[in-house]
């Protein structure tokens, strides 16, 4: 699945359900299935500033792609960055860095979220970015 | 009065969130504004605005007259002896901020000691930290225990030679349980040590009389009891608050000005420099006629009730670890702050936000409290006289609901 692709298919996932509710419930799932992080790399580096609950985000360069591995004490919050890395993981540096991260709007996640989780996840976006203009 | 015509007069409680009924459980943080108190902002702003005790012309008088007629309805009402012990703020936090930097100015030396307690809102915590770096003085804590419970017993060898201050909430806004303040005042003036209370939660759900509890100042905000955002008060015994130097320097504060030397005016206008909160300042005569409703029979006894179902229902849920549990029930207010094994207190609040229900959650302003209770975090509903016990229920029914969605 391309990085357009990935996020089509969240667009289109996130328009089954009316209610926000329900949104939040999928989310949760996402989180709950969120791949284990290892407990050893929870570690002050690794911490996303900015967040109101804990967040880790881990990467590594494999075969010039890029992946990412995170974790949250929170489960929305899990599953917020869960759906990032489902879009962003495995990309390379340039395909990231082109792409505009809109698809957080467009699925009502901004305007859903309470103030300080939108900074979160401004936070998480900035993480990612920043990760790949490392490895351009 | 019946909860039901309590409630009417608050158009905000009929409005919908995600097409869900508002329920509104955030009131620890402020209340919702009644009609009355809307309605008279607002006929002040349009009919009545004139900048007060300055002007002779006909505007002035009445928007001056009103002022003070929202003075003598809080002098009444927390019985202070005179309205020159009444000082109008912007709120709690402004009136402890005064009294730390004009209390300090005139008493606290390098060495001095100032306690407050574990338990502080940092409103009643950062004005003294800053004030003791500022004046080399020494900030002392008095702890809690793990019910929440202030350990009072400790108070006596607490205090010191140099101690000056104690600086008390009469209610935590995080733990809701009502602090035995007069005892510790008695315990404080005992040893020559003066006392200020934050009543921001306390005026909310007890009776204050400042002269029967004998505290040297007492602070609240109107915001919390239904009237105006921006209507803070701050009594303080007469001869401290003449003994203290203005704490803002501008118009109406003064007696007469030279270039380089100035006389101030008497009490209570000596603190209140600069055009003060003059639309919103008067909204405390209705809101505080609101308070004396809540306060009685069936609006009263509803509230009672909804707290024992509340706390029993939070209790009874093994889940859930309920911060603020004293020995007395009678000492306990409805407002509950809790965690849930296994379950963020974010995801939390967010569900149940969607399920059209306000909480807070966080650590409330006040971190060192909620760090000690082991937590980073906690969820807090506080309810108000308005509302029913159908809205605990469904709190309590939705809170399960979210639990059962996150685990």
């Amino acid at each position: 699945m391309t990085l357009q692709e990935a996020k089509q298919s969240i667009i289109e996932d996130f328009a089954m359900f009316d209610e926000w509710l329900d949104k939040y419930e999928y989310i949760i799932e996402l989180g709950k299935n969120l791949k284990a992080f290892p407990e050893d790399k929870k570690t002050e580096d690794r911490l996303v500033k900015g967040c109101q609950s804990r967040v880790w985000i881990d990467s590594e360069v494999k075969d010039g792609l890029l992946y990412f591995y995170a974790d949250s004490d929170a489960i929305i919050t899990k599953g917020i960055i869960s759906l990032l890395i489902s879009v962003y993981s495995g990309r390379s540096a340039s395909e990231i860095l082109a792409d505009d991260f809109s698809f957080v709007r467009t699925i009502g996640l901004e305007q859903n979220l309470s103030p300080t989780r939108v900074n979160g996840l401004a936070s998480m976006i900035e993480t990612i970015k920043a990760t790949a203009k490392e490895n351009v | 009065m019946k909860t039901e015509e309590f409630r009417a007069q608050f158009p905000g409680l009929k409005r919908e969130v995600y097409g869900k009924p508002l329920v509104y459980l955030d009131n620890a943080a402020t209340s919702l504004r009644p009609e009355s108190v809307a309605k008279m902002q607002c006929d002040l702003a349009l009919n009545h605005n004139a900048n007060i005790h300055r002007a002779v012309h006909k505007l002035s008088a009445e928007a001056t007259d009103i002022y003070e007629e929202s003075r003598e309805a809080v002098r009444a009402y927390i019985n202070a002896k005179d309205t020159k012990e009444i000082i109008f703020t912007s709120g709690t936090t402004f009136s402890i901020n005064l009294v730390a930097n004009s209390f300090a100015d005139a008493f606290i030396h390098e060495g001095d000691e100032i306690i407050v307690s574990q338990a502080e809102h940092h409103s009643n915590l950062l004005p003294w930290q800053f004030i003791c770096h500022k004046k080399s003085a020494v900030l002392k804590m008095l702890p809690v225990d793990e019910r929440g419970e202030l350990r009072l017993d400790l108070l006596p060898e607490l205090i010191g030679k140099r101690t000056k201050l104690l600086a008390l909430c009469h209610i935590s806004n995080v733990l809701g349980i009502v602090n035995p303040i007069k005892k510790a005042i008695e315990i404080a003036h005992e040893r020559g040590v003066k006392v200020l209370i934050d009543g921001a939660q306390g005026i909310v759900h007890c009776p204050v009389d400042v002269q029967d509890l004998d505290c040297d100042f007492y602070c609240f905000s109107g915001h919390k009891i239904f009237a105006s955002t921006a209507s803070g008060i701050l009594y303080g015994k007469e001869e401290l608050l003449n003994a203290m130097p203005p704490f803002l320097g501008g118009g109406e504060m003064v007696g007469t000005v030279n270039f380089r030397e100035s006389t101030f005016a008497p009490l209570p206008y000596k603190f209140e420099a600069g055009t003060q909160n003059i639309n919103g300042t008067p909204t405390l005569i209705p809101a505080l006629e609101l308070l004396k409703q809540s306060r009685e029979g069936e609006v009263k006894d509803a509230l009672e009730k909804i707290k024992l179902f509340v706390y029993q229902a939070l209790k009874s849920n093994n889940r859930v670890h309920l911060y603020g549990d004293p020995i007395n029930f009678e000492d306990k207010i409805a407002l509950f702050s809790f965690t849930v094994e296994g379950a963020h207190h974010e995801d939390l609040a967010l569900i149940l936000d969607k399920m059209g229900i306000a909480l807070r959650s966080g650590y409330m302003c006040a971190e060192p409290l909620v760090n000690r209770m082991g937590c980073t975090g906690m969820l807090r509903a506080s309810f108000a006289a308005y509302n029913t016990m159908q809205e605990a229920e469904y709190f309590i029914s939705s809170l399960d609901k979210a639990i059962a969605m996150l685990i």
